[in-house]
């Protein structure tokens, strides 16, 4: 066992844990975190996706010894009890079924418009497609994110860093 | 107070936490009758669930024919729905939540649903069959319509004024001649006890005096509200099952045999007892588990664990390459039917063209999202069961069984999971979580890792079908013969003490297995002679197998309609004739229909698909065109219960590389009164979607002795790159009197998963001519047929 010191959603955590144990136990069950969760533990379903330095990665086989830089989990996403745009458009579009892979889903549309404000549906669909959904709710996750694609593009900053810039009451989204 | 024993202990406690019931509560406690749980958390949230340190017990069952059972009032003029059935991602508890309002004259969002704790809530069975709006919903509007009619008896009673002379609004009474003169729920009832007995000889058919109101007079229902329960899901902040912690809980893994059949032989406990965090290792019979303080200690503990196996003597089952010649060459363990309408053989044989052709489809996998999981705590001499268990009070019954506990000192707390669609209700994981927290003594926590959970869940059976149908000079379908078999020996049930996994490794298995079932197809075509016959098949090895069937969302329903609406298809083209055409004359062609007059609405959805789809009425298949890209439609039909749905899929078919993309899909759906369309929209599109994907990807593959698809690349699913560019859903009313006040609400999930995959058939055969008659469509499966035809 050795401590670690994990930065996650603003706030540092030290943990007793083997260097190898993949971040996703040590979020869940040290640090009490919902959002990411165990679907396949092979990196292949998204369930558990985080976000680390901009990065979507796949806590499931992130050994917590490596992280480097803040990890950013569901929980975070909200600020100031202001949900994301992402998180408002899947509110908005209706999306889960049972929703236990939306993590997943929510964490990679996020990435996603970080790195391309207004992609294309071909990109939409490219983009996404090693996140998985059991219960398929592939459609309405696209017309999500495209939802939030416009909701993004109507914020006073348009540069695609409103996570960092914010706004006026709606500061700080990560 | 005679009855509130039978009142759960929750509803207790919200009436405990009135302040006007001081003295009904000091008399609670002398009578030592009152529990409130050390720890326990409050209900916060509109649909929290209690996770706390266990209470002392027992969990008598919650009396169905007690209103208090079913609404608590508060004094802040809301209201709590009880009810006994779980949401397995479609938002059943909204709509309850609609229903019981709208009877109950209260405003939606005034209103919360706590569903599917043994303990909490009346025995509603869970979910399953897509029973939940048909039949649940029926006892739950007439104890809201009742409890309505007794709050109206107060207010009469406090206003001497008969119930006629007084309005109700909201929650609120008015006396219409004094308005006035006005009194909330809240105010008349809130925080006390209806003690109201209702009748009915089982829970479904509970009921009071009052009746439940006429579809126009309903409100809320009709109406979308969104679901309830989706921010939580989407800011991160519901706690599901697999979220539970409790003081002192460790974490267990299985290590199941590695070959189908396989006997242990012994366990090399040395080989981890050095491991950190070890603390057991659990077996007997087949089955072993390995627990340790931590999660992820039990996961390498379970991978590290030497065990010596023995190999069956005999293959435990054919490759899958060669599971159909199996089944066909296999002697039937049940045959069901023949079925026999008119003289079919005389009526082929006298057929100016006659049409046979096989199909099959291949054993299917729930391959839930996450694996099975539990958590259960034995502390205090009771069990309790954290599950995402769709049908929580049969996982009660199976385990009280299982480990020879009395009912009482067990309870299932129902929370949310990954989806059901059956797989939760044959739930392995509670079984075993319950069995190792009573030989452990601390709670445990059992989650399967996800090549267990693909090689071991429950699968849909395999079918064969042969088909022959007999087309006159005129191109009518004057006879049709249908045989199914399937491989559906030794079905799993519900939540069995004898039928789950770990009773299966263990050796305690029911003597005679279960029969299962094959199926005939669910359609209202009149043919003048027919004959529809089914039987079942084994595979060599019965017990601890993981090609073990279970319930699949519609158990049967899409292989069936895989084969019986693709059949029609090729009668259609043998015909000549419209595909929709030729089934809007097998339709047309009878003059009576049924007391839910099914046949009046299949005509409806069919024609309402046709029309939404924009459908140009030629035969198929359509002349071949000279690009890579081939396009092409197809429709099929089908019912359930009193469901009817019509699906066109329009496909792309790439003729170099054999990759089929559905392009567009269009659903026509009549389940009667529709209680929340947007959600019904999005659980149509889904259904619609997870039929897609049994259609292009899904088949248990496996070799003579195990499965050998264990993750998403091994056993691939649909992804985002296969979704529709276009899904077209068309909310159908066909009943020949549509404003009728007593329109019934029927179903809607599981017919969906019925016709699309004949519907995606159907598609590329127009597209190309050719027919696929095996699933999945996969590439190289339509490339290789492609080819054969030289197209």
């Amino acid at each position: 066992m050795s401590r670690i010191t994990l930065k996650v959603n603003g706030a540092p955590h030290t943990v007793d844990v083997e260097p190898l144990t993949p971040l996703l136990y040590v979020l869940r069950n040290d640090l009490g975190l919902q959002g990411p969760r165990f679907g396949c533990g092979l990196g292949q379903c998204g369930a558990c996706a985080v976000i680390i330095n901009g990065v979507a990665t796949r806590s499931c086989v992130t050994p917590c010894a490596n992280v480097r830089g803040e990890v950013v989990t569901l929980e975070g996403l909200a600020s100031n009890g202001v949900l994301h745009p992402v998180q408002q458009a899947w509110i908005d579009e209706q999306v889960p079924q049972c929703g236990f892979c939306q993590n997943g889903q929510i964490i990679a549309a996020k990435v996603l418009l970080d790195k391309n404000p207004n992609p294309t549906e071909a990109q939409i669909r490219e983009g996404m497609a090693s996140t998985l959904c059991r219960c398929m709710t592939y459609y309405r996750v696209q017309l999500a994110i495209k939802r939030a694609a416009r909701t993004i593009a109507s914020l006073p900053s348009r540069s695609g860093e409103v996570a960092k810039a914010g706004r006026a009451g709606k500061a700080g989204w990560r | 107070m005679t009855t509130f024993t039978r009142v759960p202990h929750e509803i207790e406690r919200w009436l405990e936490t009135s302040d006007q019931l001081l003295s009904r509560r000091g008399f609670l406690k002398g009578s030592g009758l009152l529990v409130v749980s050390a720890g326990a958390a409050a209900l916060t949230g509109p649909f929290a669930v209690d996770v706390g340190a266990q209470t002392a017990g027992r969990y008598p069952d919650p009396d169905f024919r007690q209103l208090d059972s079913w609404i608590v009032i508060h004094q802040n003029n809301t209201a709590t729905f009880f009810v006994g059935k779980t949401d397995c991602g479609q938002g059943t508890g909204t709509a309850f939540r609609q229903m019981m309002s709208d009877e109950l004259d209260i405003a939606y969002d005034k209103t919360t649903c706590v569903m599917g704790s043994t303990d909490v809530t009346v025995d509603q069975g869970g979910s399953g069959g897509s029973d939940a709006i048909q039949t649940d919903g029926w006892p739950m509007r007439r104890v809201a319509a009742e409890a309505r009619r007794v709050l109206l008896d107060m207010a009469s009673a406090k206003f001497a004024v008969p119930v006629a002379e007084l309005a109700v609004s909201d929650a609120l009474v008015t006396v219409k001649s004094d308005p006035t003169k006005k009194v909330t729920y809240g105010e008349l009832i809130g925080g006390k006890r209806f003690n109201v007995t209702l009748t009915g000889n089982n829970v479904d058919a509970t009921t009071g005096t009052a009746k439940v109101k006429g579809v126009q007079d309903l409100r809320i229902v009709g109406q979308s509200p969104q679901r309830y329960d989706i921010p939580a899901k989407v800011d991160g902040s519901l706690k599901w099952a697999v979220d539970v912690k409790l003081p002192g809980m460790v974490h267990a893994r299985n290590v199941k045999p590695p070959v189908a059949g396989a006997t242990l032989v012994g366990v090399d406990e040395s080989s981890v007892r050095s491991l950190p965090g070890f603390i057991k290792i659990v077996s007997k019979g087949n089955y072993v588990a390995v627990v340790c303080e931590r999660e992820e200690q039990a996961i390498a503990a379970a991978k590290q664990l030497k065990v010596q196996w023995q190999k069956p003597a005999a293959s435990p089952f054919p490759t899958s390459d060669d599971l159909y010649a199996y089944m066909r060459s296999a002697t039937p363990t049940s045959k069901q039917g023949p079925t026999v309408k008119g003289d079919p053989d005389a009526a082929l044989a006298g057929a100016a063209t006659v049409v046979e052709a096989e199909y099959d489809m291949p054993f299917q996998g729930h391959t839930a999202f996450a694996p099975a999981h539990a958590l259960a705590d034995p502390s205090n001499g009771q069990m309790t069961v954290y599950s995402n268990d769709m049908k929580s009070y049969g996982m009660r019954n199976g385990i009280a069984q299982f480990l020879g506990m009395p009912r009482d000192q067990v309870r299932v707390v129902w929370m949310e999971g990954p989806q059901g669609y059956g797989r939760t209700a044959a739930d392995d994981a509670g079984f075993e979580a319950a069995y190792l927290a009573r030989e452990i003594g601390r709670p445990v926590r059992v989650q399967w890792m996800r090549h267990e959970e693909t090689a071991w869940d429950t699968k849909g059976p395999a079918f064969t079908f042969k088909l022959r149908g007999g087309l006159d000079a005129q191109g009518r379908l004057v006879a049709l013969d249908y045989n199914a078999q399937a491989a559906d020996y030794c079905h799993v049930g519900y939540n069995e003490a004898d039928t789950v996994l770990i009773a299966q490794l263990m050796g305690r298995r029911r003597a005679t297995p279960a029969a299962g079932s094959a199926g005939t197809p669910s359609d209202m075509y009149e043919i003048p002679n027919k004959r529809t016959g089914s039987q079942v098949v084994s595979l060599p090895l019965v017990w601890e197998t993981p090609i073990r069937t279970g319930n699949l969302r519609d158990p049967n329903g899409p292989q069936i309609t895989f084969a019986a609406e693709s059949f029609i298809d090729e009668l259609a083209a043998a015909a000549k004739v419209d595909p929709i055409e030729f089934r809007m004359r097998l339709l047309t062609a009878a003059t009576t229909d049924d007391s839910g007059f099914k046949r009046a609405r299949s005509i409806a959805v069919v024609k309402a698909a046709a029309e939404a789809y924009g459908w140009d009425s030629r035969p198929s298949p359509k002349k071949i065109e000279s690009g890579t890209i081939l396009t092409g439609r197809g429709i099929a039909y089908s019912y359930r219960n009193q469901t009817v749905v019509a699906e066109i899929a329009e496909v792309e078919v790439n003729r170099r590389t054999g990759h089929v993309w559905v392009k567009r899909l269009v659903c026509a759906h009549d389940c009667g009164l529709v209680i929340n369309p947007e959600a019904l929209r999005r659980t149509i599109e889904c259904g619609m979607l997870h039929s897609l994907s049994r259609a292009l990807h899904e088949e248990v593959r496996f070799d003579g002795e195990k499965p050998t698809g264990v993750d998403w690349i091994t056993h691939p699913s649909l992804r985002h790159t296969d979704t529709p560019a276009t899904i077209d859903v068309v909310l159908v009313n066909g009943d020949p009197n549509p404003k009728r006040p007593d329109l019934p609400h029927y179903g809607a999930g599981e017919t969906i998963c019925k016709p699309l995959i004949a519907a995606v058939a159907n598609a590329i055969f127009d597209a190309t001519g050719v027919r696929l008659r095996r699933v999945p469509f996969r590439d190289a499966r339509v490339l290789e047929a492609l080819k054969t035809a030289r197209v």
